[in-house]
């Protein structure tokens, strides 16, 4: 745990990783993506629980050491050397592995050589990408935007996770498509749900939603949309409006 | 010849004239294309209001006399948003929102969203055996069920009727099982976070071995009408060629892919639920054309019924076994039980929670308005749906409401080759040569 919230009217308290079972153990970096405040949803004079005041930090799995056990290493090891021969040893950002599922964080300018040598090189050889699917992380400063791209090696039979990070401010990441080119509707689909824009994609057009639609839904600061219900005289809020745990 | 049809009539834009197609207008339209002196290239758009492309599927079609020239699909037209929709619901909830995705495989959704967060919440190895074979075994009746509607709709398309009412007569025996065992022929959500939210009513077993035996009987029908059927075959082989190469830049996975020969079926490459258990062989065929695609659906209709007979054998032994896990803070509390009404809660539960523990009632309250907090983290645990490799990608951030779930469905990416397999084609081969890719819509736009 590297990053406190940096909340200065918070009281000094126990944070979430105190409590094992809710956070796996901290290995190496470990980045903190957001802030959960309160509990049971209740804001302002109508929480009489005294829990109002948590603030807890939001960290996903860090960053794991070598040696990472069983093929882990040898994907690890083949990918270093390719990207060694090429010149872009620190495209690697970070590998984590959690429950048995492996992820490399890549720099995103170099997301379609590392591609390319995931699917060439015979030591890896990951013929199918089986999707790429945006993640919105609004607290991650610098870093909101995700793309998370399955890669399937039917060869070896080996499954790889890539994730790679854009800002809100520039949501540009080179598109994969003349690697993988099923990633072509996978791209247009993130870029129609969150925004980001795919360099090089031959038509990074909407496809999901209308052409002229506003906006990119499956963001965070996208509200849900809904009205309200009337039901046996009451009214319930629409489900983003309704009191929810947090 | 129709020309006030305020409906099907034609239209001057700056594109140039619009004809609105409605059916039996075809001498409008010839007329209409000679009067303007055009004779080769026609742009169509087939949908999304078509019998013939599986649902609110567009299709763009350029044509030169009946040759396609190129095809491009339009989808979208019944995006509903559950992926968003899901983050606004626990993680149980969830489940009720991704089984209305692919209508016609429910249970496959249920399945890899379930083992998804299953793999966060780090249980795999705590959900029970009979939850497991209760698994395996509706998701091989789904299995049925949906190739019978493949190739239902399928043969429907080429106008082989028959094949359209006994496939639909044989999904009904399916449904008829899902609604006994789930209490629902659809949207079931009864796979749930730690297990299925049902045991098996009782004289479930017996139905199940009914089936098994009735479909014995039925499913040589198929083989019977088709096979061999000069008409059907004709309109089959040879269409629709995809090979392996292209399966796998496109991303092609199922039947599609294993009508290339490539034996890839996640069930036996990286088993879940314990498939390693089942004995069962993959079926492939080797001339990568809409007419080995049905035969390999054909063909794993009967490897299906193999898997279910050995889910019942197990099932048998399995009686008054647990079907949820074992942990509190995650099994949902109370089982239902059906009451005078047909419906209704377990009175032994509310008994206990109303009469008997003050903790258990708050425990109940909190297990089902607020839900389990799921480890931050993020999990992909594909099955091997009907249509192919089925992901959710169920991304947490340690609360109790999905932070993200993004389902990879096999339709959406599977309809990628429809310019691969179309273009250059005839019309009336595009209809065939989708329908062998079986494309869902409720999946592919979610």
């Amino acid at each position: 745990m590297t990053d406190k919230p940096d909340e200065k009217s918070a009281p000094e308290q126990p944070a979430a990783e105190q409590s094992p079972e809710n956070v796996p153990a901290p290995t190496g970096e470990v980045r903190q993506v957001g802030v959960r405040r309160g509990m049971f949803g209740v804001k302002g004079t109508g929480d009489t629980s005294g829990y109002g005041g948590l603030v807890s930090a939001v960290t996903l799995p860090g960053a794991a050491r070598r040696p990472y056990g069983g093929w882990y290493d040898a994907v690890a090891d083949a990918l270093g050397e390719g990207l060694r021969d090429a010149g872009l040893e620190p495209a690697v950002e970070s590998v984590v592995i959690h429950r048995g599922e492996i992820t490399f964080h890549i720099r995103r300018e170099d997301v379609l050589t590392v591609a390319r040598l995931l699917r060439d090189d015979p030591r890896l050889r990951f013929e199918l990408l089986a999707g790429v699917s945006g993640v919105h992380y609004p607290q991650d400063t610098g870093r909101e935007l995700h793309a998370v791209y399955h890669l399937l090696s039917m060869t070896h039979n080996r499954r790889i996770r890539l994730e790679v990070t854009a800002p809100d401010a520039d949501p540009h990441i080179p598109s994969v498509v003349s690697v993988y080119p099923t990633a072509d509707w996978h791209e247009r689909e993130a870029y129609d749900m969150f925004g980001l824009i795919f360099d090089g994609h031959p038509s990074l057009t909407r496809i999901l939603m209308p052409d002229d639609w506003p906006g990119h839904p499956q963001r965070k600061d996208y509200p849900l949309g809904g009205i309200p219900v009337e039901y046996k005289g009451g009214q319930v809020p629409p489900p983003d409006q309704r009191r929810s745990y947090n | 010849m129709t020309t006030n049809d305020a409906f099907a009539g034609t239209s001057e834009t700056s594109e140039g004239r619009v004809f609105t197609v409605t059916g039996q207008d075809w001498d409008t339209i010839t007329q209409g294309l000679a009067d303007e002196g055009i004779e080769e290239r026609v742009v169509v758009n087939m949908g999304p209001q078509h019998p013939s492309t599986h649902g609110v599927l567009r299709l763009i079609l350029e044509l030169e006399g009946e040759t396609v020239t190129e095809a491009r699909c339009g989808i979208g037209y019944l995006h509903t948003g559950i992926e968003k929709n899901m983050e606004f619901r626990s993680w149980t909830q969830g489940v009720t929102f991704c089984t209305r995705m692919d209508y016609l495989s429910p249970l496959f959704n249920e399945a890899t969203y379930c083992l998804g967060v299953e793999r966060l919440l780090d249980i795999e190895d705590q959900v029970p055996e009979k939850a497991q074979v209760m698994r395996v075994l509706l998701m091989e009746i789904n299995r049925i069920s949906s190739h019978l509607v493949a190739i239902a709709t399928g043969g429907m398309e080429l106008g082989a009727l028959t094949v359209m009412t006994i496939g639909f007569r044989e999904r009904e025996l399916c449904l008829d099982l899902f609604e006994l065992i789930t209490g629902l022929r659809m949207n079931h959500a009864f796979i749930r976070p730690g297990g299925v939210a049902q045991d098996l009513p009782p004289g479930a077993l017996e139905e199940i071995r009914g089936f098994v035996a009735l479909m014995k009987k039925r499913l040589p029908e198929y083989a019977a009408f088709c096979n061999a059927n000069p008409i059907f075959r004709g309109r089959l082989e040879g269409i629709g060629h995809l090979d392996l190469e292209a399966c796998l830049a496109l991303g092609i996975t199922g039947p599609v892919l294993r009508s290339t020969g490539y034996p890839w079926d996640l069930r036996k490459t990286e088993p879940y639920c314990g498939y390693e258990d089942y004995e069962f062989d993959v079926q492939t065929w080797d001339t990568a054309d809409s007419y080995g695609r049905f035969r390999i659906r054909l063909a794993e209709m009967w490897e299906s019924l193999r898997i279910i007979e050995q889910a019942a054998d197990r099932l048998a032994g399995l009686e008054g076994a647990p079907v949820m896990i074992g942990d509190k803070k995650i099994g949902w509390p109370s089982q239902l039980a059906i009451g005078s009404d047909g419906m209704g809660n377990s009175l032994d539960h509310i008994r206990h929670i109303m009469g008997e523990s003050m903790e258990a009632l708050i425990h109940h309250f909190k297990l089902v308005t607020e839900g389990f907090r799921v480890p931050a983290g993020q999990a992909y645990v594909p099955v091997e749906a009907p249509r192919g490799e089925l992901g959710a990608h169920v991304v947490s951030d340690g609360g109790t409401r999905p932070f993200r779930a993004h389902f990879r469905d096999p339709s959406f990416t599977n309809l990628q080759a429809t310019s691969a397999m179309a273009e250059g084609g005839m019309v009336a081969d595009v209809i065939v040569a989708i329908a062998s890719l079986d494309p869902v819509m409720g999946g592919v736009d979610r």
